[in-house]
């Protein structure tokens, strides 16, 4: 930015005013300028404003403006800490996440790999298939996925032989439920992607690899893996963030949370305190607490992409 | 990828697509199983033994969908949320991805770690601290307030997914340009903006999305006033937990499918190349 140059010194070499090279200035930093704004009004101060409120004294009285709001210092945490239901619902997202994002990457990278060994037909109808998926959106996923698992008039339960079997009344079938909504319209993001990402590879590696008399299990494990290695730690990570804050899905098939909020994760948990009760600085500590577990992945991303000796 | 060696690796390809196949057909079961409620006549969706055909197709969910609620009105809500969105977040993106791929200034690499946890950040989280930012700007109860979050919350993608489109642009170009006598902002709008273009359609995708599916912003901002409800909320009123009524359930969930379905069928061939280039790069 300093275009502090010696009166006395020699002329610079001539160049050319614009260019790839060029000195910046203050253009990048002009186009840059909508994008800061942007973020910094609706993305860092809503950030420093949870904290804010996650450390005051914050409900219903306050928000009409009927009481001044205090300064409770750590106080809502340690009541949030003091809350065996926080730490139930905090190992439930924990574990709810951890399968969905297992079963999301296990089904998506086997289907990518399967797309590589069919003809275009097959291949068509998956990748057709998968969007369709894909596009849904969480709502209408979560009530055709509820209607499909109707105890009374869906066909599931009927394929089955169940009876009127109702998934959502057991904690574990309606996490159960919901997890198959969301590996369904989760894992066509990592089967496209990873589908992709095999498909660059160039063909002449796999020529040489197989030339040289690797097996296709060799070939996979030597030369396939680590190629895609970048591209698989993007779509875990991606997967890990996206399961850990499932909202939509919990809310509307288990009714909000679940039966005595037996299915609940973080996110809906931090709604129920904030919307449904007025606890505005709970509902914030548990956001505070969501925010703090993600950004740990994302430094742990950022550690394994410096790792790689990636350039951004 | 490697060549079938010979008639024995043929039966391994045949298991491999009937497998394809069948999940194909699997997974869009759910899908089917929508279409088909939704036109199903109300004797047959309440059965007990469900059928997966219908042989008297009717439209009577959708009439009581639209007749009910004003389903057109929350469709067009929606369609102005998600478009507003995706040509906000595309522009701002567009300049922001330049900036970082195209130049070399004090703080780059800064900034793009900024963006990359701001990508991480869960915007659910953020939803009470923004209920009491839209409510100072007296945005509640209006489609501004939910635009404006998504603008903010789909940039950051936005922004690592352009990186890769803008930097694929050869710089040779871009000093030939200037030696014609192009100016910067010249480049910038008639030769780097159309190069782009694949990228900000699969970016937009992605921003289309998060808007058009939004549930909890619209739950939590649009409390009183629900001539500005979107669709999401508008499908909720059909479903009662404890006697739902399917059939319009299905047939409003197939109005708010459709249109994203349609979108993603057109743009499918540069989302999937748009995935590589960002995945690539």
């Amino acid at each position: 930015m300093t275009r502090k140059v010696p009166r006395q010194a020699a002329p610079a070499p001539p160049r050319p005013r614009l260019g790839p090279h060029a000195r910046a200035g203050w253009t990048p930093w002009l186009y840059l300028a909508p994008a800061l704004v942007v973020l910094g009004g609706l993305l860092v101060y809503p950030v420093y404003q949870l904290g804010l409120i996650s450390f005051l004294e914050y409900t219903q009285a306050q928000v009409s403006g009927g009481e001044p709001t205090s300064f409770r210092g750590l106080a809502n945490y340690t009541e949030l800490f003091a809350d065996d239901q926080f730490w139930q619902v905090l190992l439930a997202t924990v574990g709810f996440a951890a399968a969905c994002v297992v079963c999301t990457l296990a089904v998506g990278c086997a289907l990518a790999v399967l797309l590589t060994r069919v003809r275009a037909v097959p291949r068509f109808a998956l990748m057709l298939a998968a969007l369709g998926a894909w596009a849904t959106p969480a709502v209408t996923g979560s009530t055709v996925w509820l209607f499909l698992f109707d105890p009374d008039f869906g066909p599931v339960d009927r394929l089955l032989g169940l009876g009127d079997f109702s998934w959502t009344y057991g904690r574990y079938s309606a996490f159960f439920l919901v997890l198959l909504e969301v590996v369904w319209c989760s894992f066509p993001f990592v089967m496209v992607t990873v589908y992709a990402g095999i498909r660059a590879v160039p063909g002449e590696v796999l020529e040489a690899a197989a030339l040289d008399g690797a097996s296709q299990w060799r070939i996979w494990r030597s030369v396939l893996t680590p190629m895609l290695r970048p591209i698989l730690v993007i779509v875990t990570v991606q997967s890990v963030i996206w399961d850990f804050k499932v909202f939509t899905q919990i809310y509307v098939m288990t009714g909000g949370g679940g039966i005595a909020g037996q299915n609940l994760v973080l996110n809906v948990y931090a709604y129920q305190k904030a919307f449904a009760s007025s606890q505005y600085s709970l509902g914030s500590a548990i956001g505070v607490v969501t925010l703090l577990i993600l950004l740990a992945v994302t430094l742990g991303y950022l550690r394994l992409l410096r790792r790689q000796g990636e350039e951004l | 990828m490697t060549a079938p060696r010979g008639w024995v690796r043929r039966p391994w390809r045949l298991a491999a697509e009937a497998t394809a196949l069948l999940v194909a057909a699997v997974v869009a079961f759910p899908l089917y199983w929508m279409l088909l409620g939704a036109v199903k006549p109300a004797g047959e969706i309440e059965s007990t033994e469900p059928r997966p055909w219908t042989s008297s197709p009717s439209l009577d969910s959708f009439r009581r969908v639209f007749e009910q609620q004003a389903f057109g009105r929350y469709f067009v809500n929606s369609l102005v949320v998600a478009l507003s969105v995706v040509a906000a977040s595309a522009l701002i993106a567009f300049l922001a991805a330049t900036a970082v791929t195209r130049f070399r200034f004090r703080f780059r690499t800064t900034v793009l770690i900024m963006f990359l946890v701001a990508q991480m950040v869960p915007v659910e989280a953020l939803t009470i601290p923004m209920f009491f930012l839209m409510r100072d700007f007296g945005l509640l109860n209006t489609l501004g307030s939910l635009i404006l979050p998504h603008i903010a919350f789909s940039l950051p993608f936005a922004i690592w997914m352009l990186r890769g489109f803008v930097k694929a642009v050869p710089e040779s170009l871009e000093e030939a340009a200037y030696l014609d006598g192009a100016s910067r902002a010249r480049f910038l709008w008639q030769i780097l903006l159309p190069l782009v273009l694949p990228g900000l359609v699969a970016t937009s995708v992605f921003s289309f999305i998060s808007a058009w599916n939004d549930f909890l912003f619209a739950k939590s901002f649009i409390i009183s006033d629900t001539s500005q409800s979107t669709l999401p909320m508008a499908l909720l009123v059909f479903y009662k937990p404890d006697e739902p009524d399917w059939g319009g359930v299905m047939a409003a969930s197939t109005v708010m499918t459709v249109p994203v379905l349609l979108f993603f069928v057109l743009v499918q061939r540069r989302l999937v190349s748009g995935l590589g280039g960002a995945v690539k790069d």
